[in-house]
């Protein structure tokens, strides 16, 4: 497939988005069990407004993906069956929570509503936290299923493409997490640092294993089968048209296999190895700027990563189109 | 229920592209238009097509046979492209099972075109709209035109009637007679769409002709070069 960059934004700026309010609210429920010093409401607020700038940037780049954007609200009608209608509903469900979680920290909402068993004081930022990572969660499934539910593009058809874009949506989202409390000078950044390595390294076994089932699978339709002629030697000898045409532009990425490879030893090391290994050091060193560039780092690793991911998808429309004439 | 569906005959297709021409030319000015050419007459032209014939060669030469293969939307009886699209955009017909996209709901945004394994759809650059065969459907359900010509543009303008047109789901049709009797398959089976167009493959004539019957033993223009018989006159010569 072509790589769409309005896509490959979209995905990997709502990811770091969704992880990093995930990691706002988990952070919330460590200091709840007191395992956790409790920080401000302005690391809360700060946090929730760089998720939901990350959210609404996605959603920019997503526009641009679009023929028709101002017909964009249909969109949202078709959840009983399409993937993509359920991910434009889940998302400003997410961003609209996300947005209220961080106003009510900003407006100090934090007031025991009502206290469970008489150890758990829950407040309206608790409640409005859960639902909103209900609904980061319903978004990493429905974004990741786009994908996943397209049985045709054997190299997306599998549980591994949702546990991708989780566990590096995720990490990414952590490791700002991460980074903002080193900014800020809270003490959380070893506690996000080290989710965020934890999560890197679930995605490092999720995004290897498909990157090694896709090396070797072969796909369910061959040439004797898109043309129904049982012959061992087929060639294309004409396409039809002797320019460009819609089908040999979308599916195809027309680079060489050496760059691929390339692209996919670059991303293995920046949204691997080089983001541990700072976390690792910033640990050591108790740099505040390194879990910065960590997470810098990785994202700029996500988007070459979701570059490859179009580019391993191969269509089985491309048999029609072998060769030119 | 019925079905329509084209049945493309590929051992009669000469590779002609009348088909190609022909809905261009009705589809571009009529309901489902324009299909839009981008720089047709610059380098690296692009345009809109709902149907294309492709050539292929099966064998090494000398041994080849060339398919020329007609390829244009399937109108899958189970049909992927329609469940994925997010506005509804993308629908089948309940009355006659095309499938068909409604150029004011649709957003451009190519999912179905992923969702298709036969590439069957290809976006409008200018209308920024996806787009795709329609059967011609403002033809074939135009009451006002008379029957013979309530067929897709391509089916009427093939010269060699390697298109035909009907309800595959009426087991006495044209086309489900020569599906039946001629061979008639499905693309990319393996998928279980289960597309409505069927293709009829290359047929052989043969006929089984014995040694015996191209040399006649009594043909009297060879009667000097015949042996003689050894044992006087064979029914052969008194045959005559």
């Amino acid at each position: 497939m072509h790589p769409a960059f309005s896509v490959i934004f979209l995905t990997t700026l709502i990811g770091a988005g969704q992880g990093l309010f995930l990691a706002l609210y988990t952070g919330q429920l460590y200091s709840l069990a007191r395992l956790l010093p409790v920080q401000s409401e302005s690391f809360y607020a700060l946090g929730s407004i760089i998720a939901l700038a990350l959210l609404v940037a996605g959603l920019v780049a997503s526009v641009f993906h679009l023929g028709r954007p101002e017909r964009a609200w249909r969109a949202a009608t078709q959840w009983r069956t399409s993937w993509l209608s359920r991910e434009v509903i889940a998302l400003p469900a997410a961003m609209g929570l996300i947005l209220l979680y961080g106003l009510f920290h900003y407006l100090g909402w934090t007031n025991p509503l009502f206290v469970v068993s008489e150890t758990l004081p829950v407040d309206i930022t608790l409640i409005v936290g859960a639902l909103a990572t209900l609904a980061s969660f319903v978004l990493f499934l429905c974004t990741a299923m786009i994908y996943a539910s397209l049985r045709f593009i054997k190299a997306w058809h599998s549980p591994l493409t949702v546990a991708n874009f989780l566990f590096l949506g995720i990490a990414s989202g952590f490791m700002l997490a991460a980074a903002l409390s080193a900014y800020m000078g809270t003490e959380l950044v070893a506690f996000y640092g080290t989710w965020a390595v934890i999560a890197t390294l679930l995605g490092g076994v999720s995004r290897g294993s498909s990157l090694y089932r896709n090396s070797r699978f072969r796909c369910k339709v061959d040439m004797q089968s898109a043309l129904g002629v049982h012959h061992a030697q087929l060639h294309q000898k004409a396409q039809g048209f002797m320019g460009g045409s819609f089908n040999t532009r979308e599916f195809f990425h027309g680079k060489s296999e050496a760059f691929l490879l390339m692209i996919r030893y670059l991303f293995l090391l920046l949204v691997f190895a080089l983001p541990v290994l700072l976390i690792l050091l910033a640990y050591l060193l108790e740099s505040s700027r390194l879990p910065v560039a960590a997470f810098a780092i990785q994202y700029i690793g996500l988007v070459l990563e979701r570059y490859h991911f179009f580019t391993e998808a191969k269509h089985p429309q491309n048999l029609y189109y072998q060769s030119m004439a | 229920m019925t079905q329509l569906a084209l049945v493309i005959d590929l051992n009669v297709c000469v590779g002609c592209h009348a088909c190609v021409t022909s809905c261009k030319e009705w589809n571009t000015s009529g309901w489902a238009g324009p299909m839009t050419d981008l720089r047709p007459y610059d380098e690296d032209p692009s345009g809109t097509f709902f149907n294309r014939v492709q050539t292929y060669e099966a064998g090494i030469f000398p041994n080849t046979e060339t398919y020329h293969f007609p390829k244009s939307c399937l109108h899958c009886e189970d049909p992927p492209c329609v469940p994925v699209c997010p506005t509804g955009a993308s629908y089948k017909r309940e009355d006659n099972g095309v499938v068909l996209v409604d150029y004011d709901k649709c957003i451009g945004c190519k999912y179905c075109s992923w969702a298709c394994p036969y590439g069957a759809r290809e976006i409008d650059e200018k209308q920024r709209v996806m787009k795709k065969c329609t059967l011609c459907i403002d033809r074939i359900t135009d009451l006002s035109l008379a029957e013979s010509l309530r067929k897709p543009a391509c089916v009427l303008a093939c010269p060699t009637n390697a298109r035909l047109f009907g309800d595959v789901h009426d087991p006495n049709s044209e086309v489900s007679v020569a599906i039946r009797e001629e061979g008639g398959y499905q693309l990319q089976p393996e998928w279980g769409t289960r597309p409505a167009n069927h293709y009829l493959p290359r047929r052989k004539t043969r006929i089984q002709i014995h040694e015996d019957e191209l040399v006649r033993a009594d043909n009297p223009l060879k009667k000097e070069q015949l042996p003689t018989p050894e044992a006087g006159e064979t029914l052969d010569d008194v045959a005559w």
